[in-house]
């Protein structure tokens, strides 16, 4: 049986990129093209995550080379819910930036550079080869680069070349790593890589080339090392900032997951306990940014960090229910912060502010947008019936079951934190006496206002039917406790 | 200020056509010796670097009225599609099939269907290369 197909959420957003080029000057048929591959690109990841439930995990060898000598992509219920999901994201945001991006942007191959991003990402989920992790990381990254710079503003040139460098940086620690471990083990296919780990046993050699990985993807995903992440958050315009929110950080933690749960899950006394201590002091220091900034974009971006945080409670306790909980709530922080950064962007487009102090009284005058950011709130916070509640629990429940008292404590005051930070928004910028006159009012574009709106949907519909996404989400946690169950898809599966 | 180059300008006459020579040999031997698209493509494009160092800007776009940025992508088309297209064929994405022809000049010849793939990582290569060293030089 051919898997042909499990190369679609790659390369059709590729080739979509590439057309996009050519049609430079025609604006709106970009947009048409994008809105099309957006829909052929979700309705493939549907479609292998239904196959994954009926076939077990699927795999595609590039050219027809056989594990472990080629290049592969692997689909498991983790990696395509995530496809899915940032596909589904990239979509809505794409469709927020037609009415937000301004024409000149346009047609500085802006969409196909957000097709880039998009193949960049689904490429780091399904490969089964890390070095083309790498790759596609490096692609990924490339498409950043060029987005946070698009439309030169002073203040974007400054953070892209913090933002570069640090990643210039990160890259040539990862291409370090991947040389470490191939001239140990010998191999550079996940899979095979997992079962010559186990055989020679991870020794302390194995275990600190972890811990370089550890340090490539903390910097990718912001744990403990998110310098540099609320000021390149912040820089680009509203679009591009809700993208990278949403996405560039999951791909980090997406990879973490897959590296400590599949490689090296012999140590955990080092790793998983480094990677304990990295996510409390970024949920402290995540809190204490969120508290302490009065631009509501830096608010925003530090919200980024202390969910990257508390999504790593999953990866170190290392339970079932934890594992289910990281899952949900990785596809809740997707959807829900990019809803997040378009409705900062739309607050500071419709005010022309973007201090909290600045803005009063919002509601009255937007009561769409009011509402919509009151539910974002309380969905964030994990407050239920919203998207955020499901995962909380489970690793609040997968922390409980490996006495993890700390972790637990910490994640849930960090959840005040959050709710604290945005309330502060809330209080702020919503409530009060109103200070825009109806005759000075900024008319909401509908462009803007229907994204935001169908963001807001999926939270709630994330939220009241997390039964539709149950038997999914514990396939994805039974792989990542049980990386027997990938290995020998890999390795022995038929094709 | 014009500056006198008149040996600059003939060597790179008869050198050029050196480069592009070697680069295609580099191309088309890529298959079973070092060489490939790649290196080829670097080959190619420090021709073309080369006419532009030597020559003006306008000069060269007059002679070679392509818009680089476009070849680059009409490259990673050709890599992408060639993959796609042996999906069409019944193989596996990227799969590769090859065959010896026994062409007038040449003899028996293999021609394998990866040389498309590898046509485009060349001109892939030869596009970014070229817009790099051509934005690099607007800025100063």
């Amino acid at each position: 049986m051919m898997n042909n197909f499990l190369v679609m959420p790659m390369v059709a957003p590729l080739v979509t990129g590439i057309i996009l080029i050519f049609l430079r000057s025609n604006v709106l048929l970009q947009r048409i093209l994008a809105m099309i591959s957006i829909v052929l690109t979700a309705g493939a990841g549907v479609y292998i995550l239904n196959r994954i439930q009926l076939d077990g995990i699927l795999r595609l060898d590039f050219g027809g080379w056989m594990p472990p000598y080629g290049i592969l992509f692997v689909a498991d219920s983790f990696a395509t819910l995530l496809v899915l999901t940032s596909t589904v994201v990239t979509g809505i945001v794409l469709l927020y930036s037609f009415a937000s991006t301004a024409r000149a942007e346009e047609k500085m191959f802006y969409y196909p550079f957000i097709f880039f991003l998009l193949a960049g990402v689904n490429g780091s989920f399904l490969t089964g080869d890390i070095f083309n992790l790498f790759v596609c990381f490096e692609v990924m990254l490339l498409s950043s680069y060029a987005l946070i710079t698009l439309g030169g503003r002073k203040v974007q040139l400054v953070e892209s070349i913090k933002y570069i460098s640090i990643n210039v940086l990160s890259s040539w620690f990862f291409l370090l790593a991947i040389a470490y471990l191939y001239g140990t083990v010998g191999t550079l296919n996940m899979a095979h890589l997992s079962v010559r780990v186990a055989e020679v046993g991870q020794g302390p050699l194995l275990t600190v080339i972890s811990l370089i990985f550890l340090i490539v993807f903390s910097l990718k995903a912001g744990l403990l090392l998110y310098f540099w992440l609320p000021g390149s958050y912040s820089a680009p315009p509203t679009a591009v900032a809700a993208l990278f929110g949403a996405l560039l950080t999951k791909v980090g933690i997406y990879a973490m997951f897959r590296v400590f749960t599949l490689i090296f899950y012999h140590e955990p006394g080092v790793t998983h306990t480094l990677i304990a201590i990295m996510a409390i002091l970024t949920m402290v220091g995540g809190s204490i940014g969120a508290l302490a900034f009065q631009d509501i974009r830096q608010i925003v971006s530090y919200n980024v960090i202390i969910s990257v945080g508390f999504i790593l409670i999953g990866l170190v306790v290392s339970t079932d229910s934890a594992f289910q909980g990281a899952v949900y709530y990785l596809i809740h922080d997707m959807i829900s912060k990019a809803l997040l950064f378009l409705l900062a962007g739309t607050m500071i487009y419709l005010t022309g502010k973007s201090k909290i102090a600045e803005m009063s009284g919002l509601i009255r005058n937007y009561p769409l947008i009011g509402w919509l950011f009151f539910i974002t709130m309380l969905a964030i916070a994990g407050i239920p019936p919203l998207s955020g509640f499901i995962g909380k629990v489970l690793i609040g429940q997968g922390a409980i079951e490996a006495k993890a008292y700390v972790l637990l404590g910490v994640g849930f005051i960090s959840s005040i934190f959050v709710l604290y930070s945005l309330l502060r928004i809330f209080l702020n910028s919503f409530w009060g006496e109103t200070i825009i006159s109806e005759d000075e009012e900024r008319p909401l574009k509908r462009g803007m206002a229907i994204p935001v709106l169908l963001l807001g949907i999926l939270t709630v519909v994330l939220g009241f039917g997390p039964e539709l996404l149950a038997p999914y989400v514990s396939d994805a946690a039974n792989t990542l406790a049980n990386p027997d169950v990938y290995i020998e898809a890999v390795m022995n599966g038929k094709d | 200020m014009e500056i006198n180059d008149v040996i600059l300008k003939t060597v790179t006459k008869i050198i050029v056509f050196i480069i592009l020579t070697f680069g295609i040999e580099l191309f088309l031997s890529g298959h079973h010796e070092p060489g490939g698209g790649f290196i080829g493509g670097l080959v190619l494009s420090s021709a073309f670097v080369l006419l532009y160092l030597v020559h003006d800007i306008e000069t060269v776009h007059n002679g070679i009225p392509f818009d680089f940025k476009k070849i680059a992508a009409f490259g990673v088309f050709l890599a992408v599609g060639s993959g796609i297209l042996s999906v069409l064929f019944g193989t596996k994405f990227l799969g590769q099939g090859s065959r010896v022809f026994d062409l007038p000049i040449f003899g028996e010849t293999e021609i394998s269907s990866v040389i498309v793939f590898e046509a485009g990582v060349a001109l892939t290569v030869v596009g970014v290369v070229v817009t790099i060293i051509l934005s690099i030089s607007e800025d100063v």
